[in-house]
């Protein structure tokens, strides 16, 4: 058990997907906004990343090394397909926020990355568990970045408002910044800064 | 006249206003990857605005006659009118795209061995840039018809290129200057991007929303579509 917890907090924050090996970063900004949109994101990827993992681990002595990546593609394709019809059936407002990113967890790297890199090579089980530490990892940095948009762009968490009528009756402005694109940018980028000075993603080698 | 406009408007738009990786933040993974050169990255871009100026154009079609609800009415007849096939969208638009880019690895094998092996890992990496698929999801989503279509696709494979180049450019000088350490790298790159996104922000305040529309003569806009017209060009 200790192992698998050791496993889930190297792959989470010491080489965390984001911070440490540079995957997936174009949903992570997209869909930060709003933490409830985070939230949902970070869901759909934890189902697709474990499902494609465990998949791609069980059939991975039948797939022949030339034609792997498009077996994998059409891998998780499928699984996305699944997750966007569920959302389009069960949150669809939320679903309809997001609009294009969901499909576009078919080319997130993370996906694609961990299949290549750890389930190819290893039994379902330590992929599963190498799965939920990534979607792990991705979501917290998701989630944090989309904790400061929403409370500084628009001063609200998950739709609640945080920062009193007060504030606003002395003079306090929301930044309209946060919700635009530069501002998912320098943050991602503040974190970054952040979690590797805290020693998480170690950057030398 | 008009609908030459509307083209132009829209892909000052998709250069410049809405660049499809500093607004919608899509192709970030090869961006951040291969922008350290400007010579890979002028390499990368060029083959993102090959690839997705076909892609484009392919996926519209696959949707408008294979997938969209109804669409198969020209094959199958009445019957086929409420055949949708729109949930098979991503698993089509990925294997359109992963065919083009092998097709394109194999064209500039053959015409540029050392463009070939510069671009090395990253030329099968354009398949999973996410630029190329949200290029073609965006198509469907804004139901843009076949000639918006192909101009959305290549002025924003352009806007792409425009980007990594500056980014490699601004990145060749920053290995000269002493930043923190826990900077370095990603962290850096992060926040240079953000301010770049910030002034390509600037174009936003060039009022194009009207998009040429039912006033035809519109005399401001005109004048306004026509210079953003030659400032791409220049850019170019």
């Amino acid at each position: 058990m200790s192992s698998v917890a050791k496993q889930i907090k190297d792959s989470s924050w010491q080489s965390n997907p984001i911070a440490y090996q540079v995957l997936g970063i174009c949903s992570a900004l997209a869909v930060t906004v709003q933490v409830e949109n985070a939230i949902v994101m970070t869901l759909a990827v934890l189902a697709v990343l474990c499902g494609s993992n465990v998949t791609i681990s069980l059939i991975r002595n039948l797939i022949p090394r030339k034609i792997r990546i498009i077996v994998m593609l059409s891998v998780v394709s499928t699984l996305v397909i699944i997750v966007d019809q569920i959302l389009q059936a069960y949150v669809y407002n939320i679903s309809k926020q997001l609009s294009v990113f969901v499909g576009l967890i078919i080319t997130n790297c993370i996906i694609l990355g961990r299949a290549e890199a750890f389930a190819m090579a290893n039994p379902p089980l330590a992929s599963f568990w190498d799965a939920v530490g990534n979607a792990l990892g991705y979501g917290w940095v998701l989630i944090v970045v989309a904790l400061f948009r929403e409370l500084l762009g628009s001063g609200s968490i998950l739709g609640a408002k945080l920062i009193p009528q007060a504030a606003y009756d002395v003079g306090y402005v929301d930044n309209g910044l946060m919700v635009l694109a530069p501002a998912a940018f320098i943050l991602l980028g503040l974190i970054v800064w952040a979690s590797k000075a805290l020693g998480g993603a170690e950057g030398e080698e | 006249m008009e609908i030459v406009e509307r083209l132009l408007s829209l892909a000052t738009t998709s250069i410049f206003i809405e660049n499809i990786l500093l607004a919608n933040f899509l192709g970030m993974c090869s961006f951040l990857a291969v922008s350290k050169r400007v010579d890979t990255a002028m390499g990368l871009g060029i083959a993102v605005v090959f690839v997705l100026g076909i892609t484009g154009p392919v996926n519209w079609l696959i949707n408008e006659f294979l997938l969209a609800p109804g669409a198969l009415q020209w094959a199958l007849g009445d019957e086929a009118k409420n055949i949708d096939l729109s949930f098979l969208r991503f698993i089509c638009f990925i294997a359109v795209i992963a065919a083009l880019v092998q097709l394109v690895e194999m064209i500039i094998e053959k015409i540029s061995p050392s463009l070939y092996n510069a671009l090395g890992i990253f030329l099968p990496l354009i398949a999973v840039n996410c630029a190329i698929l949200g290029g073609s999801l965006f198509i469907v989503e804004r139901e843009y018809d076949f000639a918006e279509a192909t101009v959305f696709s290549v002025s924003s494979g352009v806007g792409w290129w425009l980007a990594i180049i500056a980014m490699a450019a601004i990145r060749e000088k920053l290995t000269y200057s002493h930043l923190p350490k826990g900077l370095e790298g990603l962290g850096i790159t992060m926040i240079t991007t953000g301010l770049m996104a910030m002034g390509f922000m600037c174009f936003a305040g060039i009022n194009l929303k009207d998009e040429g529309g039912d006033e035809g003569g519109d005399k401001a806009a005109l004048v306004e579509t026509t210079a953003d017209g030659r400032l791409a060009e220049a850019t170019q």
